[in-house]
């Protein structure tokens, strides 16, 4: 590990001071930037420790209804705070699918965010990475590639955004709010993550010393509380990123959906939509076809990056069986193994 | 350093007079999860430096350039020993100076064998800055291409297999016995590198007083090693001193003397300081041995009876370059079912990793895999239950040799891991069975099989005036529960309860307590405690049988029986004399008896030796998306005498889990280009967790084995992966109708 400076600001402008000089990295719960640290895929000169900014750990319902929850809130808080787990049930299951319950403790809001690709090329420093290196190229092509993208990837760059998290929030088009050296702005999450295109990689770009403050949920957000899943597939039942996930969320009225969104997790470099998915499910019968078609659309346009063909038949298959469970019904409790395939349809104990 | 395995008394678990036999809870747990067991790393000696060493990130070549001088500049950087300046060696880490010895990479030049191969080592005063000045060497090679996988490899045939087996063998007519077969199946199966990460890295820390040596590091084998570290640095055995009391895991990669260690130990020889050398996570994926991979053949003859015929299992298994370490899968089909003809055959591959190694069930895990499997398909064209099909070809005698097995409760095994599974419901066709929730559930069984050999060792035991005694024998508890079985079976040695027993273990002072390896160290090492009381015991007896104070003055040859700190009259319970009144009279505050753990030789002639089990797995399935889950296995295990049921049956249940692991999970996955490992670490390792293991369960049989040593022990610590991997496989088999062809199975397999 590089030597460093290790700063800790009192306050968000000595924050976004102390961020924006040349070379220094904002630290939360630490669990995903001391571990590039230790590989040496990430060298800050200066380690800016965010973690006691006063503010920036509440979790609020403003006066429009819309939630807005600090970046510094915890994994695992969040996924446990009562209100915004009948608010939003799957992106708290979503939360809980994702790493170890030690991880999801120390895990920030923004850090869970801002968290890079798992792309192992990417955390090997010898291998050329256009992420790392812009115009390096990327050595995943023709490697291991088994859990790259099969959406939205270019020549640049094939990796998958790993956040769970993130997959119901961009479907419930959160906003992220930004502070900076220019002042706040707001973005929306899908946005926030851009793809690459033919010859840059893609990812999130801040400018220096911009930092996540909160994220907000939009006031029609809850409106999905009563039909709403997060499903993950993993070869091990916990403690491991998604080969594929969905989220879906429907609004049930009088027997035909209202409202729907859907996305995938662990196809590409963001949480992926399709509006003429969720278009199709709109004003239909809640059912096996109407599903189908939506996850056929889902994947439009998917196509292997390496050994991973496979994986688009999977994400079409995810993405119907999120449907299928959301149509269900959310859990009165949370599945003990959340977003598990193997969480019976009911959500009770069944296969604790 | 405080003793936290000799606390004041906890003689709560003991029943007088048998300590053998009872489930004590580890001895070393309060320590262990009070964090004062101190295992290597934790060892601060004044002035102790930290080395890192830099690893190779080409897998073949030559190192042409470090940047010596941008690691020194940086601060806390106090040396960097390359090849150009290291301390010479007295032996040549190419040389094999003996069976347990690994060629191994030592800075003895600037070639590089495989990714991860140290290069240079970085002295510093803290950990971080070592670490640094390991990045800033940024060497540059010359690369040759990476020979990795079994089509860039050179295969050749090895003269041996595992450590000295045969690499072919031959029993019967094969040919004969496939063509009379009226079924022929063959199951072709590959299994991949796997990485023993135990979940203590190595770990050294090294210091010179003088030509005296003091090393602690985790080790299975303390006075072997102690031994070879001498042969190294040419000084007597006596002036190395290796501590290693407590093991995070050892699976067979801290038995062999491996390059990192070498180079702590030269790293303190050159800056004359302590040295600590900790590798990480990722630097355990090369210098410090692996799994080597397989590809399998089996073919099975069989009659339509269901009696095989003919058993021809090949393996072809991958070791590196430079060393040869053949997986000796194929030598599983030996000793299990009875077929009129068997042959096995061996090929090697050199590929451009790390040496191979001993890693928990070598050869015995990988080829159960694949037999486990052949038998499955073969019950299936026969149109037998797998159980039944193996019933058929039970062997009354050892396959290989002909010899009657010393004890082989397998029967029982297969009966009662049966019955607790409820096996007899199984519908014999697959994706019969459904749960409630529509998940595919499968049923699949294997048979366990681990051979019981023993290590030569040691031990000593001190009986004292006040009634107590100190045994000792230098053993190795990785985890295991040596500290709490063996003074078990020592406690019983001396005929007293465990609490008035000091037991001192780990450490290179004491008797040599052979090779924690093999299944073979509660029998190995507690048959030499057992004896060197015994031998106490028998001096004792002899002093009070001539000692007219004695209530057993004049015993002579009607002998005595030692418990609880008396010795009785064997023929009369009412004449007795306590320990510490004959030593007392006899003047004496110590009386030191020496044993050493052995077999009879004319038994291990005339008697082939094993541990029997069977292993029965459930797996549900999900009928789209095809994740796998291991629901229910039930094991039941035949191995002599249990002196823990407690200990063994985690031992078991480990093992069963580990073959979970092997089946589902475990891949050390390389890059074909560079032959860099793409998971080195253990994000994307991958374990089972608790939610993969749900309901894992051992039943132990009861099996009295009189030939196989002197307490009847044979091993418990590897059979449980042996037939559990082919369990698993074959109910997936069940559930789905698909014969997987690899390890670990993956969702992409059943998908289509
Ligand atoms: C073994 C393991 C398994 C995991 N499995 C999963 C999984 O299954 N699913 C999943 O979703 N995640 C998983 N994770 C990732 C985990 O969610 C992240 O490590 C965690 O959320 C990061 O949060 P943190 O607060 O610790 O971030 P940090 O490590 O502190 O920071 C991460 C990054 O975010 C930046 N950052 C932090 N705060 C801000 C801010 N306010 N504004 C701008 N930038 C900021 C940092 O500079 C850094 O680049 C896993 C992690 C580990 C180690
Ligand atoms: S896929 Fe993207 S992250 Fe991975 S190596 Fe290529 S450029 Fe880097």
């Amino acid at each position: 590990m590089n030597l460093f400076d290790y700063i800790r600001p009192a306050t968000l402008p000595e924050a976004i001071a102390a961020g924006a000089r040349p070379g220094a990295s904002y630290l939360a719960g630490g669990t995903a930037l001391l571990d590039l640290m230790k590989i040496g895929v990430a060298h800050p000169g200066q380690v800016v420790d965010i973690s006691r900014l006063p503010g920036l750990d509440r979790i609020e319902r403003l006066d429009d209804g819309a939630i807005r929850i600090g970046a510094l809130v915890r994994n695992a808080d969040l996924a446990r705070d009562p209100g915004f787990a009948a608010a939003c049930p799957a992106v708290a299951e979503a939360l809980l699918s994702g790493a170890s319950a030690q991880v999801r403790n120390a895990a920030t809001l923004a850090g869970n965010l801002m968290q890079h690709t798992r792309c192992a090329y990417f955390q090997d420093p010898h291998s050329a990475c256009n992420r790392r290196n812009a115009g390096a190229g990327c050595d995943a092509i023709g490697g291991e590639t088994r859990g790259h993208a099969v959406l939205g990837w270019s020549d640049a760059c094939i990796a998958t955004h790993p956040s769970d998290f993130a997959v119901p929030l961009v479907a419930l088009d959160a906003v992220v709010e930004i502070a900076g050296p220019d002042g706040p702005r707001d973005m929306p999450l899908a946005d926030f993550y851009a793809l690459p295109d033919a010859t840059t990689p893609g990812g999130v770009t801040l400018a220096p010393g911009e930092l996540i403050t909160a994220l907000r949920l939009p006031p029609e957000a809850a409106g999905f509380a009563a039909n709403a899943r997060y499903v993950k597939l993993r070869e091990r039942t916990s403690f491991a990123f998604a080969l594929v996930s969905a989220a879906a969320m429907l609004r049930i009225e009088d027997d035909r959906i209202a409202a729907a969104r859907v996305a995938l997790g662990g196809v590409a470099a963001r949480p992926w939509r399709s509006s003429a998915a969720e278009a199709a499910l709109i004003g239909a019968t809640p059912g096996t076809d109407i599903f189908e078609t939506a996850a056929d659309l889902m994947v439009k346009g998917a196509a292997a990056s390496g050994d991973n063909g496979f994986k688009i038949a999977l994400a079409r298959r995810i993405t119907t069986r999120a449907l299928t469970l959301a149509a269900a019904g959310t859990p009165a409790r949370m599945p003990a193994l959340p977003a598990s395939v193997f969480a019976p349809v009911t959500g009770t104990a069944s296969h604790a | 350093m405080p003793d936290p395995m000799n606390p004041a008394a906890s003689g709560h678990h003991v029943r007088l007079g048998s300590n053998s036999g009872q489930p004590m809870t580890r001895r070393d747990g309060a320590a262990k999860v009070t964090g004062t067991a101190t295992y290597a790393a934790d060892n601060r000696p004044e002035g102790l430096v930290h080395a890192v060493f830099a690893g190779a990130s080409i897998a073949r070549g030559r190192v042409t350039f470090l940047d010596v001088a941008a690691a020194r500049a940086h601060p806390g950087v106090i040396e960097i020993m390359t090849p150009d300046n290291r301390p010479p060696l007295h032996v040549n880490p190419d040389e094999k100076f003996h069976a347990f010895a690994w060629r191994t990479e030592a800075l003895q030049d600037d070639t590089v064998r495989y990714a991860g191969q140290p290069i240079a080592v970085v002295i510093a005063d803290t950990l971080e800055a070592a670490t640094e000045g390991a990045r800033l060497l940024a060497p540059l090679y010359a690369s040759d291409p990476a020979r990795i996988g079994f089509d860039q490899g050179t295969r050749y045939d090895p003269p041996a297999v595992g450590i000295g087996a045969e690499a072919d063998f031959a029993k019967g007519d094969l040919a004969a016995g496939l063509s009379a077969a009226a079924q022929v199946t063959e199951t072709r199966i590959t299994t991949p590198l796997q990485y023993h990460n135990a979940m203590e890295p190595h770990a050294i820390v090294a210091e010179w007083t003088e030509d005296r040596l003091t090393l602690d590091t985790p080790n299975q084998a303390i006075v072997m090693s102690r031994n070879a570290f001498a042969q190294y640095f040419d000084i007597p055995a006596e002036n190395v001193t290796l501590r290693s009391p407590y093991l995070g895991g050892g699976f067979g990669s801290k038995a062999i003397i491996v390059g990192p260690q070498l180079l702590a130990i030269l790293a303190a020889r050159m800056v004359q300081r302590p040295v600590k050398l900790v590798l990480r996570r990722d630097q355990m994926f090369g210098p410090v041995q692996h799994r080597g991979a397989t590809q399998q053949v089996v073919r099975l003859g069989m009659e339509a009876t269901g009696r095989l015929t003919a058993l021809d299992h090949h393996a072809t298994a991958s070791t590196s370059s430079f060393d040869d370490f053949i997986e000796p899968a194929a030598n599983a089909s030996h000793n299990l079912y009875a077929s009129p003809s068997i042959r096995t055959r061996h090929t090697g591959v050199r590929i451009d990793t790390g040496t191979p190694g001993s890693m928990r069930a070598p050869g015995e895990a990988s080829g159960s895999a694949a037999l486990e499997c052949a038998m499955d398909e073969a019950a299936e064209a026969l149109g037998l239950d797998p159980l039944e099909f193996r019933l058929r070809n039970y062997a009354e005698t050892d396959p290989a040799s002909g010899k009657r097995f010393s004890a082989k409760a397998l029967r029982d095994c297969y009966a009662q891991a049966a019955a607790r599974f409820g096996w007899a419901d199984r519908p014999l066709a697959p994706g019969q069975m459904r749960d409630e929730d529509g998940l595919l559930v499968g049923w699949g069984m294997g048979t366990c099989l681990f051979p019981a050999p023993m290590f030569p060792a040691r031990a000593r035991a001190v009986l004292r005036a006040d009634g107590t005694a100190v045994v000792e024998t230098a053993g190795a508890d990785m985890g295991q529960g040596a500290w709490t079985a063996l003074a078990q079976i020592a406690a019983d040695g001396v005929g007293l309860p465990i609490d008035k027993v000091v037991f001192h273990s780990g450490s290179s002072d004491q008797p040599d307590g052979g090779v924690a390896g093999g299944s073979a160290h509660t029998a190995s090492a507690g048959g030499a405690l057992h004896a060197a009381g015994g031998d106490a015991i028998r001096q004792l007896a002899e002093i009070a049988a001539a000692d007219p104070d004695s209530p057993l003055f004049g015993t002579g040859n009607t002998g005595v029986t030692a418990r609880d700190g008396r010795l009785y009259r064997s023929d009369d319970d009412s004449r007795s004399d306590s320990y510490s009144d004959i030593m007392v009279r006899a003047g004496l505050t110590e009386l030191t008896g020496t044993g050493s753990g052995a077999r009879d030789p004319a038994n291990e002639e005339r008697r082939a030796m094993f541990s029997h089990g069977a292993v029965f797995a459930e797996v549900k399935i999900d009928p789209e998306l095809f994740q796998i889950r291991v629901t229910r296995m039930v094991g039941a295990f035949a191995a002599g005498r249990i002196i823990n049921p407690h200990l063994a049956t985690s031992q078991l249940t480990g093992g069963m889990i580990w073959g979970l692991s092997f089946a589902l999970h475990e891949e050390g996955v390389h890059d074909l280009r560079t032959g860099r490992a793409m998971n080195a670490d253990l994000a994307g390792y991958h374990v089972p967790v608790n939610a993969d293991a749900p309901s894992v369960e051992a039943i132990l049989v009861d099996e009295t084995d009189p030939y196989v040593n002197a307490l009847g022990i044979k091993g418990v610590g590897e059979i449980g992966i042996t037939g559990t991997v082919g369990a698993i496989a074959n109910a997936v088999w069940h559930a789905t109708g698909k014969r997987v062809s690899s390890f670990p199975i993956h969702i992409d397999a059943l998908m289509g």
